[in-house]
């Protein structure tokens, strides 16, 4: 193919703007969505989970969650009469399909349902290289899967064992609070699939969201709280064996 | 002025420099999505890249606008807090496109995933042991009609 000097001098300038327009990227999905006016967080209430594995196959069906890894999961405690810290905890395929009964008598049993804790100091963040990780604005704690490079340092890093790496893409993989549902008003697939209302989305900034009245008026904890990672999964009814 | 007569090797190693800044510079403009920083180290399009995947579950007010009659049941019955994709599964593509139906039901595995005995759930919870609370193994709703489960006394089965 000839190029002639005239024909280069339309070229070049046309390929700049497609160019531009590549980095420019894609525009806003949800365009009546704002993110100055959200910060999000979870309330879970211990007292009312039946450990019926909803919000595990819930959250594998809304994100393509790969088998045998959890971007949620729902552990059960059972805490001994006489040894109160050590508890026995299992999670059958993170209770996906439910719990066996309990062998053991005595002690006390529970269920406690865990995922991201969207910290508002987050040392998966804090740790990423490349600038994959990051909190929004909102509040939600993201991966953006075209810059990982797979490198597992946040994985390592997260206190609460959240994170894991996705054997098909190769990048960090995590909860994104159903980030595509709450920018569209919706709630997040796994409160939607509780029967219970174990789990409620919270909106930290908006003044009539129930959780306000809910932290005021209930004993209510956040895991691992001496790591300092300002942690926004809020859970009532807490046991002190958790961890 | 003899002091200075190297300095051309100086000059020399500055426009190296110089120019390498340059290309640096340049690449770095190219390479780097204008997104970068809008918001933090990070690239601010990533946010709505990850709002745009697709929903699987549609919501409970979505089924609301079309199957008001259940909810009527339903909100009147013991599983009022319940929502309709609890049980039926995500339904999105149902509510995208109405003639899409979902599929039935089986309410044996479905109710005992709630309602089979286990000593971890809270005290007050309804439970049964299914061998014993229904050893003639008959479907749930052949007694308890899924929307509102409770049996009231004397109302016809």
């Amino acid at each position: 193919m000839n190029i002639t000097r005239r024909q280069m001098l339309i070229l070049l300038p046309a390929a700049a703007v497609a160019w531009d327009a590549v980095i420019a990227g894609t525009p806003e999905a949800s365009p009546n969505y704002r993110l100055s006016e959200h910060w999000w967080g979870m309330l879970v209430d211990i007292s009312k989970c039946i450990g019926c594995g909803n919000c595990v196959r819930a959250c594998a069906t809304e994100n393509n969650v790969p088998d045998g890894y959890f971007r949620t999961w729902v552990e059960r405690y059972y805490v001994p009469d006489n040894d109160p810290a050590n508890p026995v905890v299992d999670s059958p395929d993170g209770g996906k399909n439910g719990f066996p009964p309990i062998l053991e008598k005595g002690g006390k049993t529970f269920f406690v349902p865990k995922m991201c804790n969207h910290c508002a100091d987050s040392p998966c963040t804090q740790v990423c290289p490349v600038g994959a990780t990051f909190i929004t604005p909102d509040g939600v704690v993201l991966v953006d899967k075209k810059y990982c490079v797979g490198c597992r340092y946040c994985i390592q890093a997260c206190p609460y064992g959240c994170r894991f790496l996705n054997p098909k893409t190769q990048t960090a993989e995590k909860c994104t609070l159903c980030y595509h549902r709450i920018t569209k008003g919706l709630t997040t697939a796994c409160c939607e699939a509780c029967p219970t209302g174990a789990r409620q989305l919270a909106d930290l900034k908006n003044p009539n969201d129930p959780i306000h009245e809910f932290l005021r008026t209930h004993s209510v904890q956040v895991l691992k709280p001496h790591m300092a990672t300002r942690a926004k999964l809020y859970y009532n009814d807490l046991d002190g064996s958790v961890r | 002025m003899s002091r200075f007569k190297d300095a051309g090797h100086l000059l020399r190693v500055a426009l190296i420099f110089a120019a390498g800044i340059i290309v640096f510079v340049l690449v770095r403009t190219v390479l780097v999505p204008r997104s970068f920083g809008e918001y933090g180290h990070y690239r601010g399009n990533a946010i709505a890249e990850i709002a745009a995947q697709p929903t699987a579950f549609a919501g409970h007010q979505a089924c609301e606008t079309c199957h008001s009659d259940v909810v009527d049941v339903k909100n009147k019955g013991k599983h009022a807090g319940v929502n309709c994709e609890a049980c039926h599964g995500a339904l999105a593509t149902h509510a995208d496109d109405p003639s899409a139906l979902p599929a039935k039901l089986d309410t044996a595995v479905l109710c005992v995933r709630c309602h089979e005995v286990n000593g971890a759930r809270p005290k007050g919870f309804p439970q049964i042991v299914a061998k014993e609370h229904n050893s003639a193994e008959l479907p749930c709703e052949t007694c308890h009609q899924p929307h509102s489960p409770l049996i009231v006394p004397g109302a016809k089965p």
